[in-house]
C-alpha cells in the first residue's frame, strides 16, 4: 500500500486534470457578446472617420476653388463692384490684421495682469473665484453679443462704425481665453522655483516678474496665438462694430473692412466673380488663423 | 513699486467683473424701452414687422433650440464617439495625436468659412437626399417641404461639425480622468471592450460627458455667421427639417446693420432673450463640470 499509494494518487491526479479542459483564453469572435463589440468597435471606426471628411471637404474646396484666383491682385486689388471682373480683397487683409492688432493690444495686457492676480496674487479669495467663473462663462459668449455690446457702447456714442470699435469688440471675446490660459500656465510653475526667489529676498513683485511670468511664457503665449487665431476668424462682433468699406483704411475711425465679412457679404451674392473671390478670401483667412495656431503648437512644445 | 503692482494687478481682475456686469447692464438698459412696451408677448408672438411696429421672437426662440437641439444630437454622438475612440486605445498613440489634430483643427475653421462651404458644397450634396425623403416619406413631420436652398438641414449640420470640437474635448478629459486601474478591474472581471466602455467607463466619466454636451449646447445657441448665411432667415416655425428657419444671432446679424432707431430696441430685446439663455446654459454646464473634476480629486 505504501509503496502504491503515491501512484495511485498520481494518476487520480492525471484522471481529474485531463478530464478538465485546460482553460481557454481565446474568445470565439462569433459569440454574441464578441460580436457586439466587434460591431461596436467598427462603428466607432466609422464614426471618426465620417466625422473628419468636412474637414477634408473644406481644405480641398479652399485649395481648388480659392487657390485658383490667388495671386499678387486679389491680394492688393480693393473689392470689385457688381458687374467688375477681377478686384481683390487687399483692404480686408489690412483691415483685419489691424483689429486683430488692437484686440491684442487691449486684451493681452490686461489678461495677464488678471491672470498674475488669479494665480499668483491672490488664487484662493472671494474675487478670484468669481472672476475665474466669469471668464469661463465669457469664453461661450456668442460673439455676436460683444458686436451688440460694442455697438452700444462705442458705436452709439462715437456715431461712427469703425476699425477701434471692433477692435475692442474682439478684445472683449480674447480676454477670457488669455486669462485662462495665462493663469494656467503661471499655475504650473513649480512653488520651489518662488519659494527660492522669496528666500533670496525678493518682493512679491519681482518674484512675478523674474521668475513667473518668465517660466511661464510658453504656455501664456501659446494661450495668446489661440486667442488672436480665434479672433482673427472671427466675424459676427464686426458685422455692426466696424461695417464694411470698400477702400483701405486711412484712420481708427471709419467703416473698415476685413476679411470675413468680406467672404459673408460676396457668398450671398449671383455673381461668379466675387463669389471666386470669396473662397480665396477664406483661403487667406484660414491660413492666417492656421498660422498662429501653428505657432502657438511650437511655442508651446518647447517646455522643458 | 511692489504695493503699486499688486494694485494694477487687482485691478485687472475686477475688471473683468465689472466688464461682465457692464454688458449685462448695457445690453438690459438698452432693451429696457422695448422690455416695457412689448412686454412678455414679445417672446411669444411671432411676426416681425418694421413697418407696423409688431415684434416677436418666438419662431426664433424656436429655431434656436431646434437647430442646436438637432446639432447637439448629431455633434454628441460623434463627439463622444470620437472621445471613446481617442481614450479607449483603439490607435497606437502617435495616431491618436495625429486625429486629435484632425478634430482640433475643425475648432480653427471659421464659422463664415464653413457657412461658404455649406452654400456650395453641403446644399447641393443635401438636396437630391432631402428631395427623396420629402418624395418617399413626405408624411412624417420631419420631411414635410422640400430643401429649396439653405434651411434647418444644413445649418444644424454645420453646426454639428462647429460643436464637435467642443464636445470631443472635453470628454476625452473627463474619460482621461478615470484611474487606470478601474478599466484593469473592469476587464480583470471578464468583460468585452465595449462591455467595459459601455458599463463601467461612460458611466464612471458621465458628468464630465454631460458638461460636455451642455457647453457644446452653449455654443451652438450662440453661433451665428454660419447660420445667417445656411439658415434661410425665415420667420416660421416648422417641424421640417428642410424648411427655413431664423435663429436669434442669425437675426441680430441679418437684421442689425440696416435697423432704424425702432427696430434697433426690438432687436436688443432679442439679443437680451439670447444673452440670458446662453449664460444660464454654460453656468449649468460649468456647474456640471466643476461637480464632475471634485467627484475624482475626493476619490483620489
Amino acid at each position: 500500500m505504501s509503496v502504491s499509494g503515491p501512484t495511485v494518487e498520481s494518476n487520480m491526479r492525471d484522471l481529474i486534470a485531463a478530464s478538465r479542459p485546460a482553460p481557454n483564453l481565446h474568445r470565439s469572435p462569433l459569440e454574441l457578446r464578441a460580436l457586439k463589440s466587434g460591431i461596436l468597435t467598427a462603428l466607432t471606426w466609422i464614426g471618426a472617420l465620417l466625422a473628419s471628411v468636412p474637414l477634408f471637404s473644406v481644405i480641398y474646396e479652399l485649395v481648388v476653388a480659392g487657390g485658383s484666383r490667388l495671386n499678387w491682385e486679389t491680394l492688393t486689388a480693393l473689392p470689385p463692384s457688381a458687374f467688375e471682373t477681377g478686384g481683390g480683397f487687399g483692404n480686408a487683409i489690412v483691415g483685419t490684421l489691424v483689429m486683430v492688432g488692437i484686440a491684442t493690444l487691449i486684451s493681452v495686457p490686461l489678461g495677464i495682469l488678471a491672470a498674475v492676480q488669479l494665480a499668483i496674487l491672490d488664487p484662493d479669495s472671494k474675487l478670484t473665484h468669481t472672476v475665474r467663473f466669469l471668464a469661463k462663462v465669457l469664453t461661450g459668449f456668442p460673439s455676436i453679443l460683444a458686436g451688440v455690446f460694442v455697438y452700444a457702447v462705442m458705436v452709439v456714442t462715437m456715431k461712427t462704425y469703425s476699425a477701434l470699435a471692433g477692435g475692442v469688440a474682439l478684445a472683449v471675446l480674447m480676454l477670457p481665453t488669455v486669462v485662462l490660459a495665462a493663469e494656467q500656465a503661471m499655475s504650473m510653475v513649480p512653488k520651489k522655483m518662488k519659494d527660492a526667489a522669496y528666500g533670496i529676498g525678493c518682493t512679491r513683485t519681482q518674484v512675478i516678474l523674474k521668475v513667473v511670468l518668465p517660466t511661464g511664457a510658453p504656455g501664456i503665449l501659446t494661450g495668446v496665438m489661440l486667442a488672436v487665431a480665434g479672433a482673427a476668424g472671427n466675424s459676427a462682433p464686426l458685422l455692426f462694430t466696424a461695417l464694411f468699406s470698400n477702400y483701405y483704411m486711412s484712420s481708427l475711425t471709419e467703416p473698415t473692412a476685413s476679411l470675413a465679412i468680406l467672404i459673408f457679404n460676396f457668398s450671398g451674392m449671383p455673381y461668379d466673380n466675387q463669389i471666386e473671390l470669396a473662397w480665396a478670401a477664406s483661403l487667406v483667412l484660414v491660413l492666417i488663423v492656421l498660422v498662429f495656431n501653428v505657432l502657438a503648437r511650437l511655442v508651446g512644445r518647447q517646455k522643458y | 513699486m511692489d504695493r503699486g503692482f499688486r494694485g494694477i494687478a487687482w485691478a485687472s481682475a475686477a475688471f473683468i467683473l465689472v466688464l461682465v456686469v457692464y454688458i449685462i447692464f448695457e445690453i438690459g438698459g438698452k432693451a429696457l424701452p422695448a422690455m416695457s412696451q412689448y412686454g412678455l408677448g414679445f417672446l411669444t408672438s411671432t411676426t416681425w414687422n418694421v413697418q407696423t411696429e409688431q415684434f416677436g421672437i418666438l419662431p426664433q426662440i424656436w429655431g434656436t433650440l431646434y437647430s442646436s437641439l438637432l446639432a447637439l444630437i448629431l455633434g454628441g454622438v460623434f463627439g463622444i464617439a470620437i472621445a471613446i475612440f481617442l481614450t479607449q486605445d483603439f490607435l497606437h498613440s502617435g495616431l491618436a495625436a495625429v486625429f486629435r489634430t484632425i478634430i482640433e483643427m475643425l475648432a480653427a475653421i471659421p464659422s463664415v468659412v464653413f457657412g461658404l462651404w455649406g452654400i456650395y458644397v453641403l446644399i447641393p450634396l443635401l438636396r437630391p437626399v432631402a428631395d427623396w425623403l420629402h418624395g418617399s416619406l413626405g408624411f412624417v413631420p420631419f420631411f414635410g417641404t422640400s430643401l429649396s436652398g439653405p434651411g434647418l438641414a444644413p445649418a444644424a449640420l454645420v453646426l454639428a461639425i462647429m460643436i464637435l470640437p467642443t464636445v470631443a474635448s472635453i470628454s476625452v478629459d473627463s474619460l482621461r480622468q478615470i484611474p487606470y486601474k478601474v478599466k484593469e478591474a473592469a476587464y480583470g472581471m471578464g468583460t468585452t471592450r465595449w462591455e467595459a466602455i459601455l458599463k463601467v467607463m461612460l458611466p464612471t466619466a458621465s458628468s464630465g460627458i454631460l458638461a460636455a454636451l451642455v457647453l457644446g449646447f452653449g455654443r451652438a445657441l450662440g453661433e451665428t455667421m454660419a447660420l445667417a448665411m445656411l439658415i434661410g432667415n425665415a420667420n416660421q416655425i416648422s417641424l421640417s427639417l428642410f424648411a427655413p428657419a431664423n435663429t436669434l444671432a442669425a437675426l441680430l446679424a441679418s437684421s442689425f446693420p440696416e435697423a432704424g432707431p425702432v427696430e434697433v430696441r426690438a432687436l436688443m430685446y432679442a439679443a437680451l432673450a439670447l444673452l440670458a439663455i446662453t449664460l444660464i446654459v454654460n453656468a449649468v454646464g460649468l456647474a456640471v463640470m466643476k461637480f464632475a473634476t471634485r467627484k475624482f480629486e475626493a476619490e483620489r
